[in-house]
């Protein structure tokens, strides 16, 4: 579970802006939410401080009852490899590994030997149908099965909690469907997701949808025909 | 409160090391091959700098004192002690000498200043001064002496001396003006003289009208500036007793130490009339200083081919990190921890570095040495050689790879410890 308590982002930067006024946000295990919102709301924003790859202002978040803001530098990379799973907008893969190498790596930074990782990266992959593929470079990829091959890194550790930042954004609409369908997959098998979506199609598909506008919650309502 | 399992870092050291090199290792073999060819290169070359420039300043150095001892001290030089003028009872020192069963040959030289001149047959106005060149004149047994200094093998014209000569000399060509490459001991040089020129010989009151029969060339200045002539006609013209010789070459075995030889000269109670001293002893320390100086050069300049190619290593890791700053911020966004890719950035800096030295290395020992060994650059006044010796090698060996290490993290260092966010936004 996250529990996000008034988090104030304030970029100081040049004229100081504040991105972030007060969020707060309950999401519990298994539910697969999404954040929408027009561009500049501050959508990505939040994202980066829930999945700890930013540092809020002022606020608290609490995973799991471990409260994040005591975390030092090197606690937050070690609590996103073990417990967060990220996909980016555009799949963000290495290019000089292959689709297996790409999803090994978290595996191999948890001490896993090579064969034990590249087995589970295959079972990784095969779960998104890109076993196939496992030997191709990202160059000799499409672009969904790219960010298929993100979504495999992702989840290869089992992470209590996706976060997936517009993962359908640089995609056409059937590779975005294809997307779609393997996170709701996941979301079946008890993962909880985090999406950030300019697309409201896409944003019906998960458990609730949180409005974000002008740095503040606007509404927060569950889907009805979801789970 | 939950397990600190969650954040707490669980990976060992030898985890962080290996993911490191399954970075680095993934990311060189799927680099360009001509990029990857071109650092190489820049190492490669950055090893013979800093071995190959000393190693000749030095072996210029060398390869003048290997001359010194080949073609003039021999292994043992011995001299006569500072407060005589000659040795004294040479006969018994030869004698000694004889007996001793790690000598291969010796050769007694009796040394007297002179003067030759060459235009002695031609009338002079008063004010036009002579041509001649001040000398030692060494008056040698040519048999021994071509045992020991292999001096008829320095002969550039014309033959050499047989025991039999009278009026013969050989001539050093920094005596003769059109082979000598300036006069920088101020002792004048004669013109136009060559094998077969008669020319007149003067030791203090005595002058001689001798021939030239054969020109030396070699790379020892002290011999380039000497007049030979059979130590019999030498005593013989200036009537002085043959048993004081001044010099005395002495050739030992190969495998026997100079110092094992000189112990037992000494031992022998040579030193008492004269004072007996190796070949390096012989040199005094000006050789040593030089080579000491040009060591210093060749590392100075060495230093700074290490510098640009440690500066090179920089910019290639700098741009490598700056062009992959978001790959970086996605590894560390995925939890790759910064010292398995700081790791990976030194493994690839070590790479360019070991394949380069290697090549260098090759190139070194496989060529170049045995290249220069037998043909030697032809130097003034040394044979010069390559010196590489297998521990100083070592050295800049470990110089290059600890200089890489350094060239190649601290780029990299400064990319990673950047925001993970700024990394991954590209800002």
């Amino acid at each position: 579970m996250i529990e996000a308590h008034n988090i104030v982002k304030t970029f100081t930067e040049g004229v100081p802006i504040t991105v972030l006024k007060g969020i707060n946000l309950v999401i519990k295990t298994g539910e697969f939410v999404s954040i929408i919102g027009p561009s500049g709301a501050g959508k990505s924003t939040l994202l980066y401080q829930l999945s700890l790859l930013d540092q809020f202002t002022s606020g608290k978040i609490i995973i799991d009852d471990i409260n994040v803001e005591t975390l030092s530098d090197d606690e937050r990379i070690n609590f996103r490899l073990n417990y967060l799973g990220f996909i980016f907008q555009d799949h963000a893969l290495l290019p000089e590994l292959t689709a297996i190498e790409n999803v090994a790596v978290p595996l191999l930074m948890l001490g896993m030997s090579k064969k034990e990782a590249y087995s589970k990266a295959l079972q990784a992959l095969a779960k998104l149908g890109l076993d196939q593929r496992k030997n191709n470079l990202p160059s000799q990829l499409s672009g969904g099965e790219k960010q298929r091959v993100s979504i495999a890194r992702a989840i290869v550790n089992k992470p209590k909690i996706l976060f997936a930042d517009e993962p359908t954004a640089s995609l056409d609409s059937e590779r975005s469907l294809d997307v779609m369908e393997a996170l709701l997959q996941l979301n079946q098998e008890g993962q909880t997701i985090v999406m950030v979506t300019h697309e409201s199609e896409y944003a019906q598909m998960t458990h609730r949808i949180v409005k974000i506008a002008d740095g503040q919650v606007v509404d927060d309502i569950l889907v009805p025909h979801k789970k | 409160m939950k397990s600190d399992k969650a954040y707490k870092n669980t990976s060992t050291l030898s985890t962080t090391l290996s993911l490191g090199y399954f970075l680095a290792s993934r990311q060189l073999r799927r680099t360009s091959f001509w990029t990857t060819g071109l650092i190489v290169f820049i190492m490669t070359l950055t090893f013979l700098n800093l071995v190959v420039i000393n190693g000749i300043l030095v072996g210029l150095i060398v390869g003048s004192s290997n001359a010194y001892r080949a073609q003039y001290s021999a292994d043992i030089l011995i001299a006569s002690r500072t407060e005589k003028v000659h040795i004294e009872k040479t006969q018994q020192i030869t004698s000694i000498i004889e007996t001793l069963p790690d000598v291969v040959s010796y050769t007694p030289r009796y040394l007297v200043g002179g003067k030759i001149q060459s235009d002695y047959k031609k009338t002079r106005k008063p004010d036009i001064l002579a041509d001649e060149a001040g000398a030692q004149v060494a008056g040698i047994d040519p048999e021994k002496e071509d045992a020991v200094t292999g001096l008829s093998h320095l002969l550039k014209f014309g033959e050499y001396l047989t025991e039999k000569d009278t009026d013969s000399i050989l001539i050093g060509k920094s005596l003769l003006s059109q082979y000598s490459q300036g006069d920088f001991a101020g002792t004048g040089t004669v013109d136009g003289v060559q094998v077969g020129s008669r020319v007149l010989l003067k030791i203090g009151d005595v002058t001689h009208e001798v021939t030239v029969k054969g020109v030396l060339g070699s790379k020892i200045d002290t011999v380039d500036r000497r007049i030979f002539m059979t130590s019999r006609e030498l005593v013989r013209l200036i009537g002085r007793d043959e048993a004081n010789a001044d010099e005395i070459a002495v050739k030992i075995r190969p495998g026997v130490t100079p110092e094992k030889v000189k112990a037992d000269l000494v031992k022998s109670g040579v030193s008492q009339w004269a004072l007996v001293q190796t070949w390096e002893e012989s040199q005094g320390s000006f050789f040593k200083q030089i080579t000491q100086t040009f060591s210093a050069l060749g590392s100075m300049i060495g230093l700074i081919g290490l510098a640009v190619a440690s500066i090179t290593i920089f910019i290639v890791i700098f741009i490598n990190a700056v062009t992959r700053k978001r790959y970086i911020g996605i590894l560390k966004g995925i939890g790759i921890r910064p010292a398995a890719i700081e790791f990976s950035y030194i493994l690839i800096s070590l790479f360019y570095a070991t394949v380069g030295t290697l090549i260098g290395l090759g190139l070194l020992y496989f060529f170049l040495k045995p290249f220069f060994d037998v043909h030697p650059i032809d130097f003034p006044f040394s044979d010069g050689i390559l010196v590489a010796e297998p521990l100083e090698t070592g050295i800049r060996v470990l110089l290059i790879m600890i200089t890489t290490i350094i060239a190649g993290y601290i780029p990299a260092r400064n990319i990673i410890k950047k925001n993970t966010l700024d990394s991954i936004l590209g800002r």
